[in-house]
């Protein structure tokens, strides 16, 4: 890893993202350090999945730059793509392989060194060691999640960004995801997640940012915000609720 | 490599789409066996022609849903995320595109030499098949990947890819029928001319495949 808590992984400065006439994000900026873990919360619309895309250098912004390890994100897509780990809406996992051959395949196309031994430890890590050689289209829409997240752990990310990452998995689903995200912040990584389980979501950050039509409306450490203020502010209120 | 033989393996477990491109080669063949007059002394250009109009043809099932279905599922994205350039990623599509049309051809060489006697199983008109399916392997995935998201891909893909493969059937049509003819000495022209429009296509799809794939 990159370094100690203050050690800034990702950038944006005043990012904006425009799709036709809809302004999806507007002057987006902050920083993702070493050790976060960041919750991304806004109502549906208001724009998460577009910045974690952008995060992900899946969606280039119209105007505005995203510095990822030191380097534009755009400029340098392989090299900040090395280093982040993804979970997006629809599960990047081929029906047809079974789950040890979809995590080789990636692993592969990551150039993972030890591919079989990283494929193995994934697998375990979330709990499907023993499902290893049984297809992905047998898998139940929880456990294709978990397959989802050893994917995107499989190449030791620096920042992983997750957008609902709960989304399907039952309790034992949820504390692999929770475990996982420990892990990452213990060793020094980041990770930038949204979630509408907005228990989960307040009890795994560690700063917590809301944004409210593209615009980031909140952004402060956890322990500086109510829960109740919170919640009171995604169904509406206005943002003086936030306790300082 | 790995994409390559994911892509194999997804299509031999899943029969996307391979099936469906050997029946289509096989029925395109027969049908033109019946349309054609293969008694006159036009029989080894007819036969040329309806050879390459099969593998086209069914080669055009495959290459619209080589990347459509990476889309639909939304592992396109996946493919997107990897670490690699994005003509790297084109050039492992295009590989097992290419893979798709020469098992087609396998299969339907044989066929096509039993009906319409003529000599198709020479190593040059194999040399030809491989190098004209090349060409339009490298144009189709082109093609697929920017159509793919359309939602008429359906007719947009042959509108884009048809026109721009004429230079490979011309070529493709003319040099085997030379070869057909007993004519090789004549057919080397051609050829390289089919070679050099697989390097510049395969180049040009090389570089611009980043733009292709980005939101």
């Amino acid at each position: 890893m990159t370094g100690g808590p203050e050690t800034v992984l990702i950038q944006l400065e005043h990012v904006y993202k425009r799709f036709d006439r809809t302004v999806a994000l507007r002057d987006v900026c902050f920083s993702i350090a070493a050790g976060e873990s960041i919750a991304l919360l806004g109502a549906n619309g208001a724009g998460k999945t577009t910045l974690l895309r952008t995060l992900a250098t899946l969606t280039r912004p119209t105007r505005g730059r995203v510095l990822a390890f030191g380097v534009d994100a755009w400029v340098r897509k392989a090299e900040v793509r090395r280093r982040v780990g993804v979970v997006a809406h629809q599960p990047y996992i081929y029906p047809e392989l079974s789950c040890r051959e979809n995590l080789l395949f990636f692993a592969r196309m990551f150039n993972v060194s030890g591919a079989e031994g990283a494929v193995e430890a994934s697998l375990r890590r979330v709990g499907l060691a023993n499902r290893s050689h049984d297809r992905a289209s047998a898998l139940s829409r929880g456990l294709l999640q978990r397959l989802n997240l050893a994917r995107a752990i499989l190449h030791a990310p620096a920042v992983l960004v997750l957008d609902e990452p709960d989304t399907g998995l039952d309790v034992a689903g949820r504390r692999v995801l929770a475990s996982l995200i420990e892990e990452q912040i213990a060793r020094g990584g980041s990770v930038i997640f949204t979630s509408h389980q907005l228990d989960f979501a307040l009890d795994m950050a560690s700063r917590v940012i809301v944004i409210s039509d593209g615009q980031v409306e909140v952004d402060r450490q956890r322990d500086t915000v109510e829960r109740v203020a919170i919640i009171n502010m995604l169904a509406g209120e206005p943002l003086a609720l936030v306790s300082s | 490599m790995a994409l390559v033989w994911k892509d194999l393996v997804v299509e031999l477990r899943g029969r996307e789409f391979l099936g469906a491109m050997v029946a289509f080669a096989l029925i395109t063949i027969v049908t033109l066996n019946f349309a054609f007059d293969l008694s006159g002394s036009e029989r080894e250009a007819s036969g040329a022609g309806g050879l390459w109009i099969a593998f086209l043809f069914s080669g055009t099932l495959g290459l619209g849903r080589s990347i459509a279905v990476e889309r639909d599922r939304g592992t396109l994205e996946g493919l997107s995320l990897c670490p690699v350039p994005a003509g790297a990623i084109f050039l492992g599509k295009f590989l097992s595109n290419l893979a798709f049309i020469l098992i087609v051809q396998v299969v339907a060489l044989p066929v096509f030499a039993a009906l319409y006697n003529l000599p198709a199983l020479r190593p040059l008109v194999l040399l030809i098949a491989l190098v004209g399916a090349a060409g339009f392997a490298a144009l189709g995935t082109l093609f697929s990947a920017v159509s793919a998201s359309s939602r008429s891909r359906e007719i947009l893909m042959p509108v884009l890819l048809f026109p721009l493969s004429i230079p490979i059937v011309i070529g493709t049509v003319r040099v085997t029928t030379l070869v057909f003819q007993d004519r090789s000495g004549e057919a080397w022209p051609w050829f390289n001319l089919l070679a050099a429009f697989d390097v510049v296509f395969v180049s040009l799809a090389y570089v611009v495949f980043d733009l292709v794939l980005e939101d």
